[in-house]
């Protein structure tokens, strides 16, 4: 998609993120227009988590602004100065941005219904009811209808991954962070996560940022691609095009690797 | 000695009062070791020094100090100037034990809750769920199964702790043992009996305190509901143990018992 006139969804400006004395990102801009499917590649410890991280409030940015639809969320410059925004103000954004993790990270003393209308029932002030049947329509989505009353660690791996995703999705976010979410699955459980995923981005206009080591689905669903090496941006383009004739070396590099 | 059986059932009267008073002891220091315990094990999480700094004092203090010192001290120091407190001994008691083991039972409480997985924290963060929201909701639930066996040791200890009350006048299991000495005036009879009565008090304890945490991991989804235990059935599966958290996730408090 051509950048357009409209406000982006997510803009990182200058942000820089150290731990201790290892730079991850070194004044890194970049913008995600609303609706892309923006999927972040680069070997480990290239940033990409941490940006995923950084948008989850996660960390905690040491340079830069991070905007959400025009709006600063973690940071703003006031009187000149860097200042960090209050918790109550970053709540409000970061309650549309929603993250399924590698680890899925269910909670195991909630039943799977329970996972899915915790947060819209106690953020978003949803009524019990209405909350009840709107996991009850997103399990059924993802294909795990008779398992609302289950406790997740009767599950799979991927049956938590896609609980995982319909927990995230009954908070409807704007934006959708993916982080590695199909890494810790057994290979014939991969397949069914990646299905559903297909069907959200099919279906639904959220901006999504991808971390993924699944090339193939990258190409399929994402619009856009990043690569990342030490802490920068080294090449952008659409999945087609970087993926089928990448001009960097190290992206060549990379992609000879993991293709 | 074949006169031992019937004073002790001459002295029934005592030894029920006897076990009364440590019971009242027993279940009164836990319940403030509790508070105690918790309130302190938060404040040592927290993001301000205010909260901290203190908190580490009081735990350090009260895990430093000696338990018989303490009860000596709330019981005879305080009465005195400048203090002029005047506590009566069961309550010197219940507060000497819940402070004592309160501190020690802080850092079961801040080291369970540092065991949950990092993972639990994020996603209620992903989700928004506010501090507060989360540590009850999320964080809680699945430290408590954690802390169960150590507490269960702690009260233990407290139980056989609270046998120096005896020293501050109060007639509990400790001074009734005194009490069969004198009257039966055979002191191998006596203490056996004394060691047996603890024993019993203090299994009783641990399996009520062994059900509370059957249940409390059956509710985070691993092991066996406590209905299952107790009919003996077979575990329905064999996947919800397998989350079971690691036993040896919690650091062990420093020290054990210092009832000395």
């Amino acid at each position: 998609m051509p950048e357009t006139a409209t406000t982006p969804a997510i803009q990182f400006q200058g942000v820089g993120k150290r731990f201790g004395d290892n730079v991850v990102l070194d004044g890194l801009d970049f913008s995600v227009a609303a609706g892309d499917r923006v999927t972040l590649i680069g070997p480990s410890g290239s940033g990409k988590t941490t940006i995923l991280r950084l948008l989850m409030t996660l960390e905690e940015a040491n340079d830069g602004l991070i905007l959400v639809d025009g709006q600063p969320y973690t940071h703003e410059i006031r009187g000149g100065k860097r200042v960090a925004i209050p918790e109550k103000r970053r709540s409000l954004v970061r309650r549309r941005v929603g993250m399924v993790f590698q680890q899925f990270n269910l909670f195991p003393n909630m039943t799977v219904l329970e996972n899915i209308i915790e947060a819209p029932i106690h953020v978003l002030g949803v009524p019990r009811a209405e909350a009840v049947a709107t996991a009850e329509d997103l399990l059924d989505k993802v294909g795990l209808a008779d398992k609302r009353d289950a406790r997740t660690t009767q599950l799979s791996g991927g049956q938590q991954q896609r609980v995982a995703i319909a927990r995230a999705l009954a908070m409807e976010p704007e934006i959708l962070l993916l982080d590695e979410v199909t890494s810790a699955l057994d290979p014939e459980l991969v397949a069914d996560v990646l299905a559903v995923l297909r069907n959200i981005a099919e279906t639904t206009d959220i901006t999504m940022l991808i971390v993924t080591h699944e090339m193939q689905f990258a190409r399929e669903v994402s619009n856009r691609v990043l690569m990342f090496d030490g802490g920068k941006i080294i090449e952008e383009a659409h999945p087609e095009e970087i993926f089928t004739s990448p001009k960097n070396e190290r992206t060549q590099e990379f992609l000879r690797a993991v293709l | 000695m074949s006169d031992n059986p019937q004073i002790l059932a001459e002295l029934l009267p005592q030894l029920g009062e006897g076990i009364l008073v440590t019971l009242e002891l027993t279940v009164g220091g836990a319940l403030l070791a509790l508070v105690v315990a918790f309130t302190l094990g938060l404040a040592s999480r927290a993001r301000t020094r205010w909260a901290r700094v203190p908190s580490r004092i009081v735990v350090e203090f009260f895990r430093g100090t000696s338990l018989v010192v303490q009860i000596f001290w709330m019981y005879y120091v305080l009465p005195l100037p400048p203090f002029y407190v005047e506590l009566d001994p069961l309550a010197c008691g219940i507060v000497a034990l819940g402070l004592n083991y309160g501190a020690y039972a802080s850092e079961v409480v801040r080291g369970s809750i540092n065991s949950v997985p990092r993972g639990q924290w994020e996603a209620a963060t992903a989700l928004d769920l506010g501090p507060v929201h989360r540590l009850r909701r999320v964080i809680m639930p699945q430290a408590w199964p954690l802390m169960m066996p150590m507490f269960t040791n702690l009260l233990i200890q407290l139980v056989k702790g609270s046998a120096l009350a005896a020293y501050i006048s109060l007639h509990d299991l400790n001074f009734f043992i005194g009490e069969l000495r004198q009257r039966s005036s055979e002191t191998v009879f006596s203490y056996t009996v004394g060691l047996l009565l603890y024993f019993a008090v203090a299994y009783l304890l641990t399996l009520v305190m062994n059900a509370i945490e059957v249940r409390a991991k059956h509710r985070i989804g691993a092991g066996p509901s406590l209905r299952e235990v107790l009919r003996l059935a077979p575990p329905a599966s064999a996947t919800a143990a397998s989350v079971a958290p690691p036993p040896a996730a919690v650091p062990a408090a420093k020290g054990g018992a210092q009832d000395d």
